[in-house]
């Protein structure tokens, strides 16, 4: 219990002097899952969309293949990327193994199912009722289906913060792509995992700490937009 | 072209829909001329809804849909109005968007301004939609048909779910869309309703339409024994 507290006391400290190596870490994970978050939602919303409205054979597989993804393990993401990125692998000539770059690529790859199969979701419940009227309007399906997500937008900032949570909590696919080099790739996942092995508990602490804080104003955020759509509607109601 | 074939609007020879396993309309044959004041009468689930989707061309037939030449502008207001998550100035905007090719660019705001003016609306620009009342929604979703200057404009009943006052607004608004010549195809359940405005009414029974005449005729002496009963209120489940 005396290590415990000792070590939260030292990790507090770090936090409190906004200690180099904690700030760093930290900055470097933000950048990375909130980069990956950017490129997942480009492509998963637009994908998610496209899949609400698609008709074509074997739909039906791609869907199923989509949920089944949603709980693709993030080593097995990391291996993925780290064979295809690797000297020997096809991508190997761009040389971007072991940079934040290949970290952005398997976060990418690791929350874009999230994105879409979500986004898919909450566009055909609302094609329910609003795909008649936007077509009678004149949009086409894909139309329809991009309009959607702009009348479901705090479902989709939902979804939003749910991947970057997903995306900033995965420690397997930066550690296996990243290499988790001091000052490079080492993101607070992947440093927590390391500072425990060697023993360095306060930072391993300090760093678990900001993760639960940021993880914690995630849920408070999605918490907030969902209270503040709630209260507008109400005012507006009376 | 013949004087008829120049006001034909629309026409279904032998349409039939199918919806999943069910046959919601069959063999319709059914024309809309320019000028008409339809209504469409019938029991629930009889098929009235498929047949306004059929003739928006929402739902595809088997037999044949043809629209006349040029091709009418065509607007549909539904039974629940659906309304973006954004202000009634900006759902207006996007349906005026949206209606590009018939609507020059610079036309619209003056266009949507116009509409809110014409259904009371205008006060309620900045709104969300969304949290209008029921008769205010009712009466965007008829703005925001009329904004595109429908030649035909479908009516899913649209007063099915409103209070007496907003019911009468919203008629005197179909009546004044009416006057200035648009043709009108309405469904509903409110025979007085349809008795007031259509100059023709079309019974739907299970999918078929069993009376297709004048207002006067058809309220007047009705010859299908199904047609009557449902006059009478008395088609109950029992007789399906």
């Amino acid at each position: 219990m005396n290590e415990f507290a000792q070590s939260a006391r030292s990790a507090l400290d770090l936090i409190v002097h906004a200690d180099g190596v904690l700030v760093r870490t930290v900055s470097l994970s933000l950048a990375v899952s909130g980069t990956a978050c950017l490129f997942a939602a480009g492509l998963g919303l637009f994908g998610g969309a496209w899949l609400a409205v698609a008709r074509f054979p074997g739909l039906r597989a791609v869907l199923l293949l989509l949920n089944t993804l949603l709980a693709l393990p993030s080593v097995v993401v990391g291996l993925a990327v780290y064979l295809l990125l690797s000297r020997s692998g096809p991508l190997g000539s761009w040389g971007i193994l072991f940079t934040p770059t290949a970290m952005v690529i398997a976060q990418t790859i690791l929350v874009l199912p999230v994105v879409a199969a979500l986004a898919r979701q909450v566009v055909a419940d609302g094609l329910r009722d609003g795909g008649d009227p936007l077509q009678s309007l004149g949009a086409g399906p894909l139309l329809a289906a991009l309009l959607m997500l702009l009348h479901e937008r705090w479902a989709v900032v939902t979804i939003l913060l749910t991947a970057f949570g997903r995306a900033i909590a995965e420690v397997g696919a930066v550690m296996i792509v990243g290499g988790n080099i001091e000052g490079v790739t080492r993101v607070m996942t992947t440093a927590i995992a390391l500072e425990t092995s060697k023993g360095d508990l306060p930072l391993a602490l300090a760093l678990g700490l900001v993760l639960l804080a940021v993880v914690a104003l995630l849920n408070v955020a999605i918490f907030a937009v969902q209270r503040s759509r709630f209260a507008s509607v109400l005012v507006e109601a009376r | 072209m013949s004087e008829a074939a120049l006001s034909m609007l629309l026409r279904l020879s032998n349409a039939s829909v199918r919806l999943g396993t069910v046959t919601a309309l069959r063999r319709v044959s059914f024309s809309v001329r320019r000028g008409e004041f339809v209504a469409v009468i019938g029991a629930n689930g009889s098929g009235k809804t498929t047949l306004l989707r059929l003739l928006h061309g929402l739902v595809d037939c088997t037999g044949s849909r043809r629209v006349g030449e040029p091709a009418p502008v065509q607007a549909m207001v539904f039974q629940r109005p659906f309304m973006l998550n954004l202000t009634v100035w900006n759902n207006l905007r996007l349906a005026l968007w949206l209606a590009r090719s018939r609507v020059p660019r610079a036309e619209a705001p003056a266009r949507a301004l116009e509409a809110l003016k014409r259904v009371g609306l205008v006060e309620s620009r900045d709104r969300p939609a969304r949290v209008l009342s029921g008769g205010e929604q009712q009466r965007f979703a008829l703005a925001r048909a009329w904004a595109v200057r429908p030649d035909l404009l479908l009516l899913d009943e649209p007063t099915a779910n409103l209070d007496p006052s907003a019911k009468k607004e919203v008629e005197t608004l179909l009546q004044g869309f009416a006057a200035e010549g648009m043709t009108l195809v309405m469904s509903t359940h409110n025979l007085g309703q349809a008795k007031r405005l259509a100059t023709r009414v079309v019974y739907v029974d299970r999918g078929e339409v069993r009376l297709d005449l004048p207002t006067a005729q058809f309220f007047g002496k009705s010859a299908d024994e199904r047609a009557r009963l449902f006059l009478k209120g008395e088609l109950s489940w029992d007789l399906e």
